[in-house]
């Protein structure tokens, strides 16, 4: 028996909800940073949904570039909350307000 | 060739202009060969057009657009052959004794340079062959009259007169191109021989000058536009209503008042007339206006010139009433008389400017004649070239001035009524002129010395560069009267139809009247001024109402002051504080606040926190998607 391609399309959503919510609503960068994998993580689960459910293998060939590319953001968002910490002492997300005029 | 005419002087300019901070006292270096130059050339054309031939040069296409077609030529015949010379003439010697006035002034190349220029925009100016090519000229003569006038410009007076001679002047070339505007609307062309045919067709149109307001009143169009070019004559050559730049111009440095405010730019108004004389003679009521308006400024600047007090300005009024004569003969279809007495006045003209600043270097710059007195003997040259000027000026025989003079009373004489009537007036302006210069001549150079005693010891001569120009243009004054320029000058003139009705009844009677009104104003001025020095304060005090009119010029200056100047200052003032400040400069301001508010509103939005930022991508985002699926 096969699952149909509906529920992972919820799972996908609520997975990706998790993460918007986390991006919105948390005040720790690196909880943000986690989340923002999740809302990444959500998109792969589509992609592979669809991939089995089309039979077509260029879904699940996009996923492996998106975890490289996550692996790769990852990096750099983990150096610039390094810098940022350095730089401030805190990864509290409220004391940051330097993308203003 | 007779193209470099003018462009020589425009290279110096040039030269100058650019390097003249390098050049400095070198300056005249430049700008004499080149004047001198122009000179030689002006004799050539000169010599060539005395044949009777024109010669015409085309030297480029300024635009072309529909049947408009504006070009740059020179055209000379014997009318503007003369004028050359002279131009040339008093600007070479002007240009040799500015060496001596001015040296070690600061601006002394800008000087140069000005006057360069000037003096190529003047041979333009004579040498068009189109109106629209003479009136960008007569614009730039004006343009170089105001940066001399204003060529010590720390001075506030010679700000002020600058700035008086441009508006002044701006008044009648107002006139000058609306009257342009009219000729090329009405005659289809701008160049002199295509208006003067176009003109004798059409020298019946009217022109219904209410008709923008739908009332009726028909003018001749050839009336108007001869009223409308004159118009730019009056304020040019300091006729009356518009006379009173001129002496103010005066602040000048004496060189230029001899150069532009005596022998070339004024005359550039009588120029005008003399070159359109054909078109002029199609309108008798313009010709009428023409002769009362200079027999009016004949009259007013003579009159003036009795009382005035600064050497500079008796010279100034002096002119203004003889190119009142000049215009009144070209008004009276005398034209060759007017040019003749142009000429010849250029030359003692300048002399007598060139005089005078001679006294005032020696005198420190002191234009008093109060304070002058007994220089005869200190200042030889000067005295005696300037004595030929005033007998040049008033008429003594067998000068220049005697028989150009002579022959204007003549031809005005033999003009109708009208010529009669300002025949006597201009008699009794030549026993005014000669009275007036000679008071200067004995007041400045006889009798006692009321010089001031810090300098009075050490008077002398100045340098050979400003005596030398002196003597050639006091020998000019008496020998052009011997060249018969009338004669040479009459086939310019001649309109074929009417024969010249010289030498009629009374010739003889006007010649001998005018020399003698000449010799009464200097006996007379000799027995006020010298004989009995007591009379002109008791003359002064007896007529005191003509005495304080004539030293106060007739009160001009003050009416146009309540009457134009200050109400002007008085509106300019009121829109400056209620309309610039506050509806202009309000609404400025106001778009600038609210932009500022608004940006202020809008600053709010950017709080900075990245998470806002993040709501806001994500609600834009449901809201495209709902847009999308509802769709």
């Amino acid at each position: 028996m096969t699952v149909p391609v509906s529920y992972y399309l919820a799972l996908s959503a609520v997975v990706f909800l998790t993460g918007l919510v986390g991006v919105l609503i948390r005040r720790n960068i690196i909880i943000i940073l986690l989340s923002v994998e999740l809302m990444l993580n959500a998109t792969n689960i589509n992609f592979v949904a669809f991939s089995q459910y089309l039979h077509n293998v260029a879904g699940q060939v996009f996923v492996f570039f998106a975890l490289t590319v996550a692996a790769a953001e990852v990096a750099v968002g983990l150096a610039i909350i390094i810098a940022l910490y350095r730089a401030k002492s805190t990864i509290n997300v409220d004391e940051f307000s330097l993308l203003k005029w | 060739m007779y193209a470099l005419i003018p462009l020589l002087p425009f290279a110096s300019f040039v030269v100058l202009g650019l390097a003249g901070w390098r050049i400095k006292d070198r300056a005249h270096l430049v700008a004499v060969p080149a004047v001198a130059l122009s000179w030689v050339l002006s004799v050539f054309a000169f010599v060539d057009v005395a044949s009777g031939s024109v010669i015409s040069v085309s030297l480029y296409t300024w635009l072309t657009s529909g049947s408009l077609d504006i070009h740059i030529g020179l055209s000379i015949d014997r009318l503007t052959a003369v004028m050359l010379l002279l131009v040339t003439t008093v600007s070479g010697l002007v240009h040799v004794y500015t060496i001596g006035y001015m040296h070690g002034e600061p601006g002394y190349a800008r000087f140069f340079s000005y006057i360069a220029l000037f003096t190529f925009s003047m041979l333009m100016l004579v040498l068009a062959d189109n109106l629209l090519q003479l009136f960008v000229f007569w614009e730039a003569v004006g343009l170089c009259s105001y940066l001399l006038i204003g060529h010590w410009y720390e001075r506030p007076s010679a700000c002020a007169a600058a700035t008086k001679a441009f508006i002044v002047n701006r008044v009648g070339d107002f006139g000058f191109l609306l009257g342009l505007f009219l000729a090329w609307t009405s005659f289809g062309s701008l160049t002199y021989l295509e208006i003067f045919a176009q003109a004798h067709q059409s020298v019946n149109a009217t022109l219904n000058l209410f008709a923008p307001v739908g009332g009726h009143w028909d003018v001749s169009v050839v009336t108007l536009v001869c009223l409308l070019l004159f118009m730019g004559a009056v304020g040019k050559s300091a006729q009356v209503p518009l006379h009173v730049w001129l002496p103010d111009a005066m602040e000048g440095p004496t060189p230029i008042s001899a150069l532009i405010h005596a022998a070339t730019m004024v005359t550039a108004g009588v120029f005008l007339v003399a070159r359109l004389a054909p078109l002029y003679n199609l309108s008798p009521t313009a010709m009428t206006v023409v002769a009362i308006t200079g027999g009016l400024t004949m009259v007013l600047g003579a009159t003036i010139a009795l009382t005035q007090t600064d050497i500079k300005r008796v010279v100034a009024y002096s002119t203004v009433s003889q190119l009142g004569y000049m215009i009144m003969a070209c008004g009276l279809g005398a034209y060759a008389a007017g040019i003749y007495h142009l000429l010849t006045h250029g030359a003692f003209k300048a002399l007598l400017f060139l005089g005078c600043g001679s006294v005032i270097i020696a005198l420190h710059h002191e234009q008093d004649m109060r304070h002058m007195g007994g220089l005869k003997d200190k200042m030889p040259v000067t005295y005696w070239t300037f004595v030929i000027g005033s007998l040049a000026l008033s008429g003594f025989p067998l000068t220049a001035g005697f028989f150009s003079k002579d022959d204007l009373l003549v031809s005005t004489w033999s003009a109708g009524p009208l010529g009669e009537i300002l025949t006597i007036l201009g008699l009794l302006t030549a026993l005014m002129t000669a009275f007036y210069s000679f008071r200067l001549v004995f007041v400045t150079f006889w009798g006692p010395s009321h010089l001031d005693p810090h300098y009075a010891g050490h008077v002398c001569e100045p340098a050979k560069t400003m005596t030398v120009p002196l003597m050639v243009l006091a020998v000019l004054s008496i020998i052009t009267g011997y060249f018969g320029i009338p004669g040479f000058l009459e086939p310019v003139f001649a309109t074929g139809t009417e024969s010249s009705p010289h030498h009629g009844g009374g010739t003889v009677g006007i010649m001998i009247l005018a020399t003698s009104m000449g010799l009464l104003g200097i006996a007379g001025a000799y027995y006020v001024y010298v004989i009995k020095p007591g009379i002109p304060d008791q003359l002064a005090r007896q007529w005191k109402a003509l005495y304080q009119g004539s030293l106060h010029k007739w009160y001009v200056d003050e009416a146009y002051d309540h009457t134009i100047v200050r109400p002007m200052f008085f509106v300019a003032d009121e829109l400056w504080k209620k309309v610039d400040v506050a509806v202009i400069d309000g609404t400025v301001n106001g778009v600038a606040h609210a932009i500022a508010w608004s940006g202020w509103l809008l600053r709010l939005v950017q709080s900075g926190q990245i998470q806002h930022y993040a709501l806001g991508m994500a609600l834009g985002a449901v809201v495209f998607l709902t847009i999308l699926l509802i769709i």
